[in-house]
């Protein structure tokens, strides 16, 4: 580094006099210092007698705490008639109460202090998350135990959250890209499968408070728990404040969760959602993934760093540079956790180029099976990968959901280094091993969003095209109110 | 080594204790004291502005470069052409992104021939089809031939190769701005990288990624429902100032603007005195600014750009737009206010945090908690910019059997009580409290951090604006509020668009969009 200052400074003197490129040497010149190694931080872990696993780690940059929590639940686990509960219980959750403060109390209390507790479930969890200044983390902390120990699901918050989960219903087909992953869902993992599922007014209105609370004791028990908490704190300070926040809560029974079904064969052909009131076509295309836990994820990884990662990546080359024909294009054979992800490749191109945009993406995948990465390719990708991998470190707050979420799936701790060491090991050959393993042209489902006039070729040029209806199905009238509609003419 | 880390990371702590002292003191101007140790600014003899700010938790740093150019300075014709130049920076200079950069130069300038020809020909008032055809196809030849010297996204690569996360760019009404992050040990590379492509951009590929952006205006504006509207709310809101302008720009204007007109935009405000870049991260101010004067001290200074001399003349009456649309409702209003540099701007901000901030805020219990007509209600003190004067908009999602009707009188009653009544001691306390509370918060990110540091430098002319707004909020009063109130809420100060629900068109008669 000090040379570099002495030359440039010299350099510097020149400014005046020379042209200005004379002196500006190619970027291939440039040779950057070792990254000055930092180890990976290792949360401090406790496991509460009650079996809440406690993760801790210590940052004293700012003078404020985090607290992050998974619970082992989903809405995976939800029984298809009361699809939404999840979303009404991750709300009611936080906003409906404790038995010591009311819901708008809660409210009052964090935002008085700039302080947040949100809670929420997705598909293979629940969470809860809690920020404030370390001044006020004491206080805020027991309202979060609170809320995860005590909830009361106050019926008039319970309305609430319907109404904003029923408005998401509305709407839900006014952005032509959430119905695109949407229906795509649908066609890969099966209308039935609780990751493709959706909300309707029906099984919305069927949720009661009596299922909220019944979800809550099920799920909702400390050995269900994994608590991560990242800040300006003592370890030792913060293992007593979270044993005497969460250290009486007792443990709940040993349960083993239903796993999820969803069908494992794709049902390749043409799905078509008609919607005029647009001037594109949103186009996916694709099959079943992988699952993280296959021992080929990291060769799939630096196939689709080349394949549609970065800038540089096939996909934005050739579908958005070379041909202009989109400017959202994207492609992956994605990996979940615990269950496959789906291989898709998706853009979104006008009307009058839909045909052309489809064959654009059928060439990629082509290509992808027929003409793997090259050597350059794959040192590119890999280089992308390695040399960006100080990021999934740089803050405190990343690694500790890291590890949760390790712990979470049950991954190992060092998942992360050795993720880094398998990536160094991948080969040319690998890739273009697993690009024949996991994508098939011959599999593929093909979904276009977009109106029916003004495409270039017929989407039956694509095989027989299969109609999609999105329409949305009412909300059934309370029992009362419809037989009072069937006496009015 | 690691004992002067230690040493600099426990300073860096000891400065943002200073700022939580001041979240429960009155003022942070001790706080800002402390920070401006880790900051380091400087004009390079051309004018272009750096920030540099040390925050060595991570071997990493970012970086904001922020462009004083957005679409409040395009004219009619070039619309939408700031945006274009922003996409065009990704493009290379005449050493990256290119197999012969001399064969490829003549190669270009025949394209704009090309394109002029054609251009040209096709708006004659009398033009003959077989000759705009023929010229056509002359000018996609000439971009064929160009093509031939181009290595594609290589500028893009080289920083995906060496770890680059987050490589993006924006443009706003104001601003254009670009960033993202790198190992540290990257700096040098950054420096090049970052000065090369405004010192010695090259438009390669324009007419390509001008179809991109058609394809994005496509995106955004015509197949999203709120999309629409805001750009029909926006144009209905400004009469004169550029402003009405949509930023991605008119279809007509991406059909026909030219790479030479992108050239002379980039001339005119891609000067170094219209530059301001923030670096943040693992960097020492010592090591960094000598490379940053090697590299970017090679820009040549440029005449300032233009002033843009037209201001909204004042509202005189209520505008209201209804778009009958396939989508669900939605409601918007807008109220003319002056720029952000205007000294009522922290009483604005003051007002959006009472209205919609958090679940306590008025518009919340009122439309979303107690009446249940609103999934959403919000406000924001400044749209669609906020260096000139612009709109304070208030939004509201109606709920399903809910109308615009019901939320707009929602809204209104919330509007008239900011009038009539002074704010709670409690809501007031509330304001402050979390202004503070997310600049804390903001301190915690490289990229939210060059971000703030670059808006502000470039807004203020000076980066310490950010803590200086808090203590402004400080000063806040309730009577201040309700002055302000008064002066925004006005009938005639009003502008309001909504969408309102049809069926959608049969398919045989679907009006084109």
């Amino acid at each position: 580094m000090k040379t570099t200052r002495v030359i440039s400074a010299s350099l510097l003197a020149l400014t005046c006099v020379l042209p200005a490129a004379a002196q500006v040497k190619n970027y291939k010149e440039i040779k950057s210092p070792p990254l000055r190694s930092v180890p990976i931080p290792v949360p401090k872990r406790v496991t509460l007698p009650n079996g809440m696993l406690v993760l801790m780690l210590e940052d004293h940059e700012l003078p404020t705490i985090e607290v992050v929590t998974r619970v082992r639940t989903g809405t995976r686990l939800i029984p298809a008639d009361k699809a939404g509960l999840g979303e009404v219980f991750g709300d009611v959750l936080r906003t409906g109460g404790t038995k010591t403060m009311t819901g708008d109390q809660i409210d009052d209390f964090l935002e008085a202090r700039g302080a947040r507790i949100e809670t929420g479930v997705d598909d293979t969890a629940g969470f809860a998350e809690a920020w404030s200044l370390k001044q006020d983390f004491p206080e805020v902390l027991k309202v979060l135990a609170d809320v995860l120990r005590n909830p009361v699901f106050a019926d008039q918050k319970i309305a609430v959250a319907k109404s904003q989960v029923g408005t998401g219903i509305a709407r839900r087909n006014d952005n032509p890209q959430q119905i695109m992953f949407r229906e795509f869902e649908k066609v890969i993992y099966g209308v039935d499968s609780p990751y493709a599922r959706v909300t309707e007014f029906a099984t919305l209105g069927s949720i009661t408070r009596e299922d909220l609370a019944a979800f809550h004791k099920k799920y909702y028990v400390p050995n269900r728990i994994i608590l991560g908490v990242v800040g300006d704190f003592s370890p030792q300070d913060m293992e007593a404040k979270l044993k005497s926040a969460f250290g009486d809560w007792s443990k709940g029974p040993e349960a083993k969760d239903a796993t999820a079904a969803f069908q494992t064969t794709s049902k390749p052909g043409i799905y078509y959602v008609q919607k005029d009131d647009m001037t594109q076509s949103d186009i996916i295309m694709g099959h079943l993934g992988i699952e993280r836990k296959n021992p080929d994820v990291y060769a799939v990884a630096v196939m689709n760093e080349a394949f549609g990662g970065g800038f540089a990546a096939r996909l934005f080359s050739n579908v958005r540079s070379k041909k202009g024909l989109a400017y959202s294009v994207r492609g992956a054979v994605d990996y979940n956790y615990d269950y496959p992800g789906t291989f898709n490749v998706w853009m979104t191109t006008k009307t009058e180029t839909t045909a052309a945009g489809i064959d654009a993406l059928l060439e990629e995948i082509t290509n992808l099976v027929g003409t793997p990465p090259t050597d350059d390719e794959v040192k590119m990708a890999k280089e992308s990968i390695l040399n960006s991998f100080v990021f999934n470190f740089d803050s405190k707050e990343e690694v500790l959901i890291q590890q949760m979420v390790y712990a979470y799936f049950g991954y190992p701790a060092d998942y992360l280094s050795r993720y880094r060491e398998n990536i160094e090991k991948v080969t040319t050959a690998d890739v273009a091993r697993v690009a024949k393993k996991y994508v098939h042209k011959d599999q593929l489902a093909i979904l276009v969003v977009g109106p029916n006039k003004g495409q270039d070729r017929p989407l039956t040029s694509f095989g027989n095209v299969v109609p999609v209806d999105i329409t949305i199905p009412k909300p059934s009238a309370p029992a009362g109110a419809a037989a009072a509609k069937k006496s009015a003419p | 080594m690691k004992g002067s880390r230690n040493l600099r990371r426990i300073a860096v702590a000891a400065a943002l204790a200073a700022l939580v002292l001041a979240a429960v003191a009155p003022a942070s101007a001790q706080s800002l004291a402390d920070f401006e140790k880790k900051v380091t600014v400087k004009t390079l003899p051309n004018g272009w502005t750096f920030i540099i700010a040390e925050r060595p938790e991570a071997p990493v740093f970012s970086f904001s470069t922020h462009v004083n150019v957005g679409s409040a300075q395009e004219v009619p014709g070039i619309t939408g052409i700031a945006h274009m130049f922003e996409h065009m920076a990704f493009k290379g200079t005449s050493v990256i992104g290119t197999t012969d950069y001399a064969q490829e130069k003549v190669a270009l300038e025949k394209v704009d021939k090309a394109y002029a020809a054609f251009d040209t020909e096709r708006r004659k008032l009398k033009a003959d089809p077989a000759k705009v055809k023929e010229l056509q196809k002359a000018w996609k030849d000439a971009q064929e031939d160009a093509d031939k010297f181009i290595r594609k996204n290589e500028f893009g690569e080289i920083i995906d190769r060496n770890g680059g996360v987050g490589l993006n760019a924006g443009t706003g009404a104001d601003s254009t701005v670009y960033f993202y992050s790198l190992p540290s040990n990257k700096l040098e590379l950054w420096a090049y990288l970052e000065s090369e492509r405004f010192i010695n951009p090259v438009f390669r590929e324009f007419y390509k990624e001008r179809d991109v952006v058609k394809e994005e205006r496509r995106l955004r504006t015509e197949s999203n429902p709120v999309g629409r509207l805001i750009e029909q709310f926006v144009m209905l809101a400004f009469s004169a100032h550029p402003y009405e302008h949509p930023v991605v720009g008119y279809m007509s204007d991406l059909d026909s603007f030219s790479r030479e007109d992108a050239q002379k935009f980039y001339e005119t405000y891609y000067v170094p005195s219209n530059l301001v870049t923030s670096v943040v991260g693992d960097v020492k101010a010592s090591e960094v600014l000598p490379i940053i004067e090697k590299y970017f001290g090679r820009a040549k200074a440029g005449s300032p750009p233009p002033p843009i001399r037209t201001v909204e003349p004042p509202q005189v009456g209520e505008k209201f737009i209804r778009i009958p649309d396939p989508a669900q409702p939605f409601y918007v209003e807008g109220y003319h206010k002056p720029a952000t540099t205007d000294p009522d701007a922290p009483i604005y901000s003051s007002i959006v945090d009472v209205l919609s901030n958090g679940r306590t805020s008025r518009l919340y219990r009122s439309l979303v908690r107690d009446k249940q007509i609103a999934a959403a209600a919000q406000s924001f003190p400044s749209f669609p910019g906020d260096k000139f004067p612009n709109l304070f908009i208030v939004f509201g999602v109606p709920t399903p059997g809910h109308s615009n009707d019901e939320v707009r009188d929602g809204i209104r009653a919330e509007l008239d009580k900011m009038k009539k009544q002074d704010v709670s001691a409690e809501e007031l306390a509330m304001v402050k409290t979390r202004a503070k509370a997310t600049l804390i918060e903001s301190l915690g990110s490289n990229q939210g951090l060059a971000n703030n540091l670059a808006e502000y430098q470039t807004t203020f002319g000076d980066w310490r604006e950010l803590f200086r707004a808090v203590d402004k909020i400080d000063k806040v009063t309730a009577a201040d509020i309700r002055r302000v109130s008064n002066q925004l809420f006005t009938d005639t100060n009003r502008t309001v668009a909504v969408v309102e629900t049809v069926a959608p068109a049969s398919a045989g008669g679907a009006a084109g969009r």
